[in-house]
């Protein structure tokens, strides 16, 4: 049976994932919808920085995040000096660089769903007197629905699973940033053999239903989108 | 009052240069061969294609000119698509309250019921947009527009990808929309007959320009614009129903220059009825024929004759009362009855069709299911020949 240090592990990474995941929510629809809508010609170094934790070992964000999070860097110095402190070895510097890790996952389905909505049920909407605000929130995310929710759970699974971010910018303490990847790292260094099965299979059981979900749900709406 | 536009624009190697004046009442068409700059010309109005020196002001409001320019949801426009564009992940009713819920209850010009009764998609409510056919959802993108209150209603070729079936199913709930409801309309469309039926105004595009703006039966007997040269060149005379007659069954239709007969209309006296003659129907003597089965018989006085070395020749005639009609007869016969402006004739009209709210429900009950064979100009009217020639 898992101790209380692992269901602490659980509850951290349950809670990382669902901020995450809203976090990454609010920020990729617009990311999103303006990637989608835009002619702007630079768009595509844009999409290159969205897509870039794609192809970045973690550790290399990680890396670059503690030193801009932590006591001496360039964000983290600032806090720090207004009283808020550093955001190194925090739960909120865990969400900061979830939210980048996973920005991907979030943005593409999203860009790809309302690219498909197309322009005419926009344009239908204008001319029934809906705002451009009113039109993305009743017409577009409507129509973008299954992309919405691909983008929900990719973003949510993907945080669940991620390690070297949240080594590097977390550190591992337990209780505070340690997350059920890196306790299942922590058992099976210790040869905890049969806690790490518990949290290793809890895990892989979690992140099937999860997709299993979402492909279950699409399958009526329309095709998986990434 | 009149609603004033001028838009210059350029899509691609597209350019749209307009300038135009029409009346805000009544239905408004805009009529051109495809790509003429039509759709553009619509889309700059709703405010969905933005023309940085554009200007358009309706019955006194200024939508658009240099210091200002009023987005599409503030505009108070309908429009309706060539394509319904119904919002898929909403029902029929869900579409129509859409436009209805984002007008405050105060600035409501139709009514939920009105609407619904006046389409007929009472049926459909509860349905979704996949579900319904190419007619039910071009009725119900009709009615969603009409639920926006709009001020002005914009249709660009609303029947444009429909079968005969469903054209015949929509033209009489736009003449119904004409008839019942005062929101000027502008109707886009390049297939004439529709624009017969139902167009007070017509303005008539070319290659992104407005070759030419004014009431409709005017524009068609104007000799130096295409459309009397057409092939079915026609005129369009406003009538109403003056009598019956049982006997022979005939209906007898009045109008300012005279009267047409026809086979039985079942249609009150007084009822308005537009006609359609077309110009190769009606033919000139020089004294009225006695010996004759055509009906239909009218002194008129030439005013005009299109030159030309064609062989037939068109001509204006003035029927008196302000009523004109187009006739064209081979120049051989005009060479020979010495046929010149001026002249005082006689002109012999040997069939004319009923278009409008008559002829749609002849149609219906005659033809229930008209099998449209030339659909350019097919699903109008229904050809009432004036007795045996």
């Amino acid at each position: 049976m898992p101790i209380e240090a692992d269901l602490k592990a659980l509850w951290i990474t349950l809670k990382l994932a669902a901020i995450a995941t809203a976090v990454l929510l609010l920020l990729g629809a617009p990311l999103a919808w303006w990637l989608a809508r835009t002619q702007w010609r630079l768009k595509f170094v844009v999409e290159t920085a969205v897509a870039l934790p794609l192809v970045l070992p973690p550790t290399v964000l990680g890396f670059y995040l503690l030193i801009l999070l932590g006591p001496r860097g360039p964000v983290g110095g600032p806090l720090e000096s207004l009283g808020i402190g550093h955001l190194a070895f925090t739960f909120t510097g865990l969400v900061v660089g979830s939210v980048l890790y996973s920005l991907p996952f979030v943005v593409q389905p999203l860009q790809n769903a309302f690219a498909g909505v197309g322009r005419r049920p926009l344009e239908a909407a204008a001319t029934l007197r809906a705002s451009p605000l009113d039109r993305f929130l009743t017409v577009a995310i409507p129509l973008a629905r299954p992309g919405v929710l691909t983008a929900a759970v990719l973003g949510f699974a993907h945080t669940l699973g991620e390690f070297g971010v949240v080594l590097m910018i977390g550190g591992n303490i337990p209780g505070k940033t340690q997350v059920l990847s890196i306790a299942i790292y922590d058992h099976v260094e210790m040869l905890e053999y049969s806690r790490a099965h518990w949290l290793a299979g809890g895990m892989l059981a979690l992140s099937f239903l999860l997709l299993l979900s979402v492909y279950g749900l699409n399958r009526r709406v329309t095709g998986m989108q990434p | 009052m009149t609603i004033e536009a001028r838009f210059r624009l350029t899509r691609g190697d597209f350019t749209l240069d307009a300038s135009l004046t029409i009346p805000s009442c009544g239905v408004t068409a805009v009529f051109g061969p495809s790509g003429c700059g039509k759709t553009t010309l619509l889309r700059a109005v709703a405010g969905l294609e933005r023309d940085p020196g554009g200007r358009l002001s309706v019955s006194g409001d200024t939508w658009h000119d240099s210091a200002c320019f009023v987005p599409t949801h503030r505009r108070a426009v309908g429009f309706v698509f060539q394509e319904a564009s119904l919002f898929s992940h909403l029902t029929v009713r869900g579409n129509l309250a859409y436009g209805f819920k984002r007008v405050p209850p105060g600035e409501r010009r139709v009514s939920f019921s009105e609407a619904v009764e006046l389409l007929g998609v009472q049926p459909l409510l509860n349905r979704n947009p996949a579900e319904l056919s190419g007619g039910e959802r071009q009725r119900v993108a009709i009615a969603r527009a009409l639920l926006a209150s709009p001020r002005l209603l914009l249709l660009d070729e609303p029947l444009t990808g429909l079968d005969a079936a469903s054209k015949t199913e929509i033209l009489p709930f736009l003449e119904r929309l004409h008839e019942e409801l005062r929101i000027p309309v502008i109707y886009v469309s390049h297939h004439f007959d529709e624009i017969a039926r139902l167009a007070d105004y017509l303005v008539l595009m070319d290659a992104g320009r407005v070759v030419a703006a004014g009431p409709l039966a005017e524009l068609l007997r104007r000799l130096d614009l295409p459309l009397a040269h057409a092939p079915d060149a026609e005129s369009i005379v406003e009538t109403t129903v003056a009598g019956h007659d049982e006997v022979y069954g005939l209906t007898t239709l009045g109008f300012p220059a005279g009267r047409f007969t026809v086979p039985r209309v079942d249609l009150p006296v007084g009822r308005g009825v537009r006609v359609r003659v077309l110009a190769r129907d009606v033919s000139l003597t020089l004294q009225r024929q006695s010996g004759t089965s055509i009906l239909n018989i009218f002194p008129a006085t030439i005013r005009e004759m299109s030159a030309g070395f064609e062989a037939q020749t068109t001509i204006v005639l003035d029927m008196g009362q302000g009523v004109s009609m187009l006739a064209r007869v081979t120049r051989k016969s005009a060479a020979a009855l010495n046929l010149a402006p001026g002249s005082r004739v006689f002109a012999q009209v040997k069939s004319v069709a009923l278009l409008g709210p008559a002829a749609t429900s002849a149609v219906r009950r005659v033809t229930p299911d008209t099998a449209d064979p030339n659909p350019s100009r097919g699903g109008g009217g229904r050809e009432a020949g004036a007795g045996p020639r």
